[in-house]
């Protein structure tokens, strides 16, 4: 096994993060920046010092929105937001309890419905992400009023062959 | 005209006046979409934020299918769109993952789907002239800023939108319907996405901003062409800076005398009917 660095880097598989010359662009334009604990180019930083533990419990990972404005206009085409995504798996293998659990709560709600029915359940996404974050009373208006309008269907179609779906799931689960 | 056509889920829920406007002014244009034999989720934000692999697989199923009737793919979700071109970029970028991944499908994938936007197709393959044409009902006094969000954009070396930081085809398209699209520099800025259910209150501001900033520009209204971007502008805006916003299909096929809006616009959250009827398009 390689530093932390050459196990990012290596992840990546594009340019590697020794390229940033820090000019802040990243943040400068990041919608979440005023948000996070780290910054995009101090995470980048932080990586290259190996500072491993510290952003795998960090907020920053898991309020990145995936904008990908931050790849967009970086003069040295630094992949941020792979980067990211590459800390949110590790910190998932870690097995780290981080401060913003509920975003990773959301999307195990969210992919759950899809491993089981191949889209998207909402009403039983958001079911079962209230009763994973205790959550009962939040949205409960916003909810009424889309269910009420027809745009929250409990038996939204699904797809057929599930056994296609459950073997891509299968295929690459990590443990 | 023939396409492959993925709604993707939001169309048949949250989206589903979105999925409506898409397929009626399409048949009016004279397109036919063939909708994906037995598609599934592309996985969003979600499969890409936890598993690499899980994120190009799912849609690399939907692509793998879309292959064999081998016309182009109308995508009119942003997110999955964003997925489909990031899943075939890493397929085509890395031979190891392509022969993992077409492990697990049951159709050949080789990279070859042409994916596409509906804004692209219409405001290209139809031209702005033949939209021209068609408008029955110029869309007068309706001030839009058109907002393309993040996911039909970004990153341009895959997705391939005409500009990055200043995109124009849905203003040009709302033009050529007779609305006085407002210049913005909001245009491509992020909406939050899928954090509206966890971190509801950084969404809030965020939508906040693009609302006040739609004002200052003079705009009555908000265009889109994201199901995520809608969900938000029209349920994470606080009463004090609300606009309505659309679908860019329901104003088409308001422009184009089609049926459907009336029924569309009653499944938004901030109703849009009142601005609509003080200038007489309804």
């Amino acid at each position: 096994m390689g530093s932390f660095l050459e196990d990012v880097n290596k992840q990546i598989n594009g340019v590697d993060l020794q390229n940033c010359y820090h000019c802040q662009k990243c943040s400068s334009g990041c919608p979440m920046a005023a948000a996070m604990d780290f910054k995009p180019n101090e995470i980048i930083r932080m990586v290259q010092m190996g500072q491993r533990d510290l952003l795998l419990r960090s907020s920053a990972i898991w309020l990145c929105a995936s904008c990908e404005t931050c790849v967009t206009r970086c003069p040295n085409a630094v992949d941020i937001p792979r980067m990211i995504d590459i800390l949110r798996e590790m910190s998932l293998d870690a097995g780290v309890v981080p401060h913003d659990r509920e975003v990773i709560q959301f999307h195990e709600s969210f992919l759950g419905t899809v491993k089981r029915g191949g889209r998207v359940n909402e009403p039983i996404m958001i079911a079962t992400y209230k009763l994973k974050t205790g959550t009962y009373l939040k949205d409960v208006v916003v909810g009424l009023k889309m269910f009420l309008k027809g745009k929250l269907s409990l038996f939204s179609p699904r797809t057929k062959n599930r056994k296609s779906i459950r073997r891509i799931f299968s295929s690459t689960a990590k443990f | 005209m023939d396409y492959s056509y993925y709604p993707g889920c939001s169309l048949h829920s949250t989206g589903k006046e979105y999925g409506q406007s898409v397929e009626v002014v399409s048949r009016a244009l004279g397109i036919k979409l063939h909708e994906l034999d037995d598609w599934s989720c592309c996985g969003a934000t979600s499969a890409h934020s936890t598993n690499f692999e899980l994120s190009v697989a799912l849609p690399a199923r939907n692509l793998a299918i879309a292959e064999k009737r081998g016309l182009d793919v109308m995508i009119p979700c942003a997110a999955c769109y964003n997925r489909f071109k990031s899943a075939q970029h890493s397929l085509a970028q890395d031979s190891d993952l392509k022969n993992n991944i077409s492990k697990s499908l049951d159709d050949d994938y080789s990279g070859s789907a042409v994916i596409r936007s509906p804004i692209d197709i219409f405001h290209q393959d139809i031209g702005l002239e033949s939209l021209k044409e068609k408008v029955v009902k110029k869309l007068k006094g309706l001030k839009p800023v058109s907002y393309y969000g993040c996911l039909w954009l970004r990153p341009p070396e895959i997705c391939g939108f005409d500009d990055t930081e200043n995109p124009i085809m849905l203003d040009e398209m709302l033009t050529s319907l007779g609305a006085e699209s407002r210049n913005w520099s909001f245009k491509t800025d992020c909406c939050g996405g899928s954090l509206t259910i966890s971190k509801t209150e950084l969404v809030e501001n965020m939508v906040g901003r693009l609302m006040r900033m739609a004002r200052e520009a003079g705009a009555n209204c908000l265009v889109t062409a994201c199901p995520l971007c809608m969900a938000n502008l029209d349920m994470r805006a606080h009463e004090d800076v609300q606009l309505p916003t659309f679908y860019f299909t329901e104003l088409l096929a308001l422009a184009m005398g089609l049926e459907g809006p009336e029924n569309w616009f009653g499944l938004h959250n901030i109703d849009p009917v009142p601005l609509i009827k003080s200038l007489k398009l309804l």
